[in-house]
């Protein structure tokens, strides 16, 4: 019987924000719906981040942040996904990020950024179908 | 969906062993699926392992392995050896997913290049340990990691699997965590190389470690116990004229500040020692691959199953089973029957 | 409260109700729900009748106000005698930007400040440290030196006013730079009145901004207290808190418990020490939550007064009457906001503080409508204190003392939640208190599992968030936001280097050596803390000597 590839998913806290509710909150969701989920824990650098997604191999990295320090952090974790490549991981993000910094994010490769009240089988919907897609390219 | 070396399979495997630590990630995810290359990526790397001593950690939950095994992996690095981390975690029976959280105990490991750390989940595998570990440890093997570190699950049956796979077996007990030490509920005590109290600095780990010491002068009559600046120590039997089974030292630790680290380095270093220098260490070894080839074979049986007989057959046979019409070991003949004439049923 | 007779009367009538008017009514319609619960999960009766305080007695659960057991507030008058202290917390940026704003918000009528820090500074970091990369001034105001402390409350009289500070791990270090800047304007200690939060438990269990492994930290947190009851009458050396453990999931039960537990244990840790609880525990303070269900957060109050009263008079033997009182300061729950329709806010922010109001706190703090978006902006937080002065002046709540006591559903979900607290703290006992229950992740999983089914009642859409799940609007949210001063950085830290260059390093190594050796014995650390201080030690130097000697946490992994 052959099984179809779990999809391994990393939920990482970049930087000094404590508030690991909705992290968790998603991790969970996520498990039930299949996934793999690796947890990092808090106070993660951007560094600490890249090196698990590659060492987990993951299909998605998910980043959570309130504390507002995501501008300055984010594209630095892309970058360093980037560097390892593994350019074509799906980055994700939520949290507490206005609108407005948005399209920064994207272009900075954030695939998608979630708002807070975002149900969670939304966001695991969204990742089964962008991992899907990237496994057929 | 990230880039796969293809077909280039000896490239892959060079890369691996030279350190590329992205290709080692991506063989592991590989031999995990059990994706087409792994089976060639593991015969081509098969060749080049043996070097690692690999250390299966076990214990029930709540005994601090994950912290344990971040003491044991600093340790080592301040000794100058490179560790490789297989954390296992169970997969959920409703619905497939798992939580991976190991590796968040071991935050001390992050930046150093000499550390390679792997969560897996167990994917429904009977017993708590994954088929896909084995691949794992020849994988990290092969890459050059010196040590590699397997944290098992802890539900019991694991910790016959990890057997198969470690050389020294580290089982873990806490103090508080129920009335009964755990070690001895799940029956494993027989197979461990090393004991370990950890939390040793909570209160009833003087209860926990005389209990255990009592098993252990149980098991090893001929061998004394000897207590040694507050942990216990084996007074091992290595002379000629009494070459006696390994005695595992019981040692106590508090992994969180990394107390009982070094001690407990020095007894897998004296296994290790044990295992390539005596001829009970050789029988293991040799006991050891039998079991995998064991497995393998029956892996590969399955397989060849699965190919030559339809699942109509299978579940046909199944229900007769189900019905009492046909005992299991008449439907395991007809089923044999059928792999080795393909085409009748 | 009746008697056999009335009780009897009043049950069949119940019975005649039910039969003659409630089935009638069910059959025609039935109800909109199968169960009503609080937000908390618990059921809540259709009706609630004398019937449900039957065995009560008003003298021993219920009582006066300013009199034990207190369930009806700590003060006699309360808001006849002295309103709630409106204490808006703040705090963005640079030192000179959060001024502005406190001046902003005491010209607006506030009584108290409160100041926010940024994550740099509530773990301990100057603004160029490494770890501070891009995280300056962000959530909160940066502190990294006496200096910025000095510029902080530059024009604001400290010495009329009371100052609430937001830190925990680097408590210690924070309120000396408090101490000696008002001690430069010639006010001396003993003057000062405010709070520090400085409650490390609840870190370990929901906020998370620890530094210090948990015995360094409590020891340092007792050498506060000690410190405080012997030289700052007036301040309240700790706050312990229930809001983040709320934030982070935990249901209205979870809250009072883990917050009350955790007040024994500092209670425990100070006796330890050979304080006498009645020099002390005047001074000990709380922080709640003041979520969306009104009726369960006012019994919530309500039954923490009582449970404290108790404790503290039965358990610890306090004779004073005043080491018996629960004192709280509130703040509105955060994470009840949403960025869908901000505006709405508004409109939860009013109910969350009618609760609190109603429920006898102290001081409070509303939160902003944007709160859920980014820092609040000036409008936005002149509304929210708004709120609380309408409260204050049009709505008549404080016309009189604890006015729902009497009612039967307040009565019952207060004896409700007293018993859920009680049930609570035996498991924790069980678990051998507080601390052991932290490392064996007692809290973290069960406040885990709770955010996890109100997230699940959420998106099922059986708990409905308006704007959320249920009448949402499609559109981009435009409310003006705070925009940080970009230059803020760069100026915070020529502060800092002109500060380093400045000061006699002499003192400040000598002072941080002192420091250092204190740490190791078990000397009180205050007056070397503030020392250090007074020559100048930044906030990173200071907490990397503590960091240094009593090592740093590290959180256990749990779900």
């Amino acid at each position: 019987m052959s099984e179809e590839r779990r999809i391994r998913v990393l939920v990482a806290k970049p930087g000094l924000d404590g508030h690991d509710r909705g992290a968790k909150v998603v991790a969970r969701a996520l498990r039930d719906a299949g996934m793999e989920v690796i947890y990092t824990g808090l106070r993660q650098t951007p560094e600490m981040i890249a090196e698990a997604a590659l060492q987990e191999d993951v299909d998605v990295v998910g980043l959570s942040i309130l504390s507002g320090a995501h501008l300055a952090l984010l594209p630095r974790i892309t970058e360093l996904l980037r560097k390892n490549g593994m350019a074509d991981v799906l980055v994700i993000a939520g949290g507490i990020i206005p609108d407005e910094d948005v399209p920064a994010l994207e272009a900075a490769g954030i695939a998608r950024v979630f708002g807070p009240g975002t149900p969670t089988d939304e966001i695991a919907a969204y990742i089964r179908q962008q991992v899907a897609e990237r496994r057929q390219a | 969906m990230s880039q796969t070396p293809g077909n280039d399979i000896a490239g892959w495997a060079e890369r691996l062993r030279q350190g590329d630590r992205r290709a080692l990630a991506r063989a592991i995810t590989c031999v995990e699926n059990g994706e087409a290359p792994a089976a060639a990526l593991l015969s081509a790397l098969y060749p080049c392992g043996g070097h690692a001593h690999v250390i299966g950690v076990t214990g029930a939950p709540g005994t601090g392995k994950s912290t344990l095994v971040n003491a044991l992996a600093r340790a080592y690095r301040r000794r100058g050896l490179t560790v490789g981390i297989l954390a296992v975690d169970p997969s959920s029976p409703f619905t497939g997913g798992a939580i991976l959280g190991d590796r968040l105990r071991m935050r001390d490991l992050a930046g150093d290049a000499g550390v390679f750390v792997r969560s897996m989940a167990t994917r429904g595998s009977t017993g708590g340990l994954s088929r896909m570990a084995a691949d794992a440890v020849h994988l990290l093997d092969a890459a050059g990691y010196q040590r590699i570190f397997i944290e098992t699950v802890g539900a019991g049956q694991d910790e016959v699997e990890v057997a198969r796979l470690a050389h020294t077996i580290i089982v873990v007990e806490a103090p508080g965590l129920g009335d009964d030490i755990q070690a001895i509920k799940a029956g494993i005590l027989e197979t461990a190389s090393i004991l370990v109290v950890n939390k040793a600095d909570r209160e009833g780990a003087e209860q926990t470690i005389a209990s255990l010491r009592m098993m252990l002068d149980l098991q090893h009559p001929e061998q004394a116990t000897v207590s040694h600046h507050g942990t216990l120590m084996a007074i091992a039997a290595a002379t000629p004229e009494a070459p006696g089974r390994w005695r595992p030292p019981l040692l106590a630790a508090v992994a969180t500040e990394g107390r009982g680290a070094d001690e407990i380095i020095d007894a897998i270093e004296a296994h290790r020692l044990y295992l390539t220098t005596t001829p009970e260490g050789a029988g293991l070894r040799a006991r050891r691959a039998e079991i995998e080839l064991g497995h393998a074979l029956d892996e590969a049986l399955r397989h060849l199953l699965a190919q030559r007989v339809a699942r109509e057959e299978y579940v046909r046979l199944l229900e007769e089973v189900i019905d009492r019409r046909v005992d299991p070991r008449s439907a395991a003949e007809q089923l044999i029957r059928c792999l080795c004439s393909p085409g009748e049923s | 409260m009746f008697d056999e007779e009335q009780l009897k009367a009043i049950a069949e009538a119940r019975r005649a109700w039910e039969r003659d008017v409630l089935g009638p009514a069910l059959a025609r319609a039935g109800e909109r729900r199968d169960e009503f619960t609080t937000v908390s999960g618990r059921p809540v009766e259709r009706l609630y009748t004398p019937l449900d305080q039957a065995g009560a007695s008003y003298l021993a659960k219920i009582g006066f106000p300013g009199s034990y057991p207190f369930t009806r507030g700590v003060h006699a008058t309360m808001y006849r005698g002295q309103l709630w202290t409106m204490r808006m917390f703040a705090g963005f940026g640079t030192a000179e930007e959060t001024n502005a704003r406190y001046k902003y918000l005491l010209e607006h009528g506030e009584t108290g400040l409160s100041v926010a820090f940024d994550f740099p500074t509530l773990y301990g970091y100057d603004t160029d440290d490494p770890e501070a990369e891009g995280e300056f001034g962000k959530c909160g105001v940066a502190v990294s030196s006496l200096a910025d402390m000095e510029v902080l409350f530059d024009g604001i009289p400290v010495d009329r006013i009371t100052t609430s500070m937001t830190i925990n791990g680097p408590a210690a270090v924070i309120w000396a730079m408090y101490i000696v800047a008002a001690e430069r304007r010639g006010i001396p200690m003993a003057q000062l009145g405010g709070t520090i939060q400085n409650d490390i438990l609840k870190e370990y269990i929901a906020q998370k901004s620890w530094i210090f492994p948990p015995r360094p930290s409590m020891r340092l947190i007792v050498d506060t207290i000690e410190f405080a009851s012997r030289n700052l009458p007036r301040w309240n050396p700790i706050s312990i808190s229930g809001y983040h453990i709320r934030e982070a999931g935990a249901t209205a039960a979870q809250e009072l418990a883990y917050t009350l537990a955790d007040g024994f244990t500092y209670v425990e840790a100070c006796l330890e020490r050979g304080l006498d609880v009645d020099r002390f525990a005047p001074r000990l303070s709380f922080f709640f939550n003041a979520h969306n269900d009104l009726f369960e957060e006012i019994a919530k109050y309500r039954a923490a007064r009582r449970i404290w009263a108790r404790a503290m008079r039965e358990r610890y033997g306090a004779k004073n009457p005043r080491s018996w009182w629960l004192r709280f300061h509130t703040q509105t729950a955060g994470c009840t906001l949403t960025a869908q329709q901000p505006e709405n806010n508004v409109v939860r922010v009013t109910l969350q503080a009618l609760a609190a109001v109603l429920g006898g706190t102290q001081s409070l703090h509303t939160n902003s409508m944007d709160e859920a978006l980014a820092l609040p902006s000036e409008q936005a937080v002149r509304v929210a204190l708004r709120t609380q002065q309408i409260i204050a002046e049009e709505s008549g709540v404080t016309n009189s003392v604890d006015p729902l006591a009497g009612s039967y559903l307040i009565e019952t979900l207060t004896d409700r939640l007293e018993a859920d607290a009680e049930a609570i703290f035996g498991e924790i006992q069980a678990l051998g208190g507080v601390i052991p229950a932290i490392e064996r992740g007692y809290f973290q999983r069960a406040i885990a599992e709770s955010a996890y089914r109100y997230q699940h009642e959420v998106d099922c859409g059986q708990r409905r968030v308006v704007g959320v799940n249920c009448y949402q609007m499609p559109g981009p949210i435009t409310i003006p936001l705070l925009k940080v001063d970009a230059e803020g950085e760069r100026r915070q830290r020529e502060r800092l280097a002109r500060l380093r260059r400045e000061r006699d390093a002499h003192a400040v190594r000598q002072a941080l050596a002192a420091l250092r050796r204190a740490a190791t014995t078990s000397e009180n650390l205050m007056p070397y803390i503030l020392d250090a201080v007074r020559a100048y030690a930044t906030l990173g130097e200071t907490c990397r000597v503590l960091r240094d000697v009593f090592g740093e946490y590290r959180e256990p992994s749990l779900f």
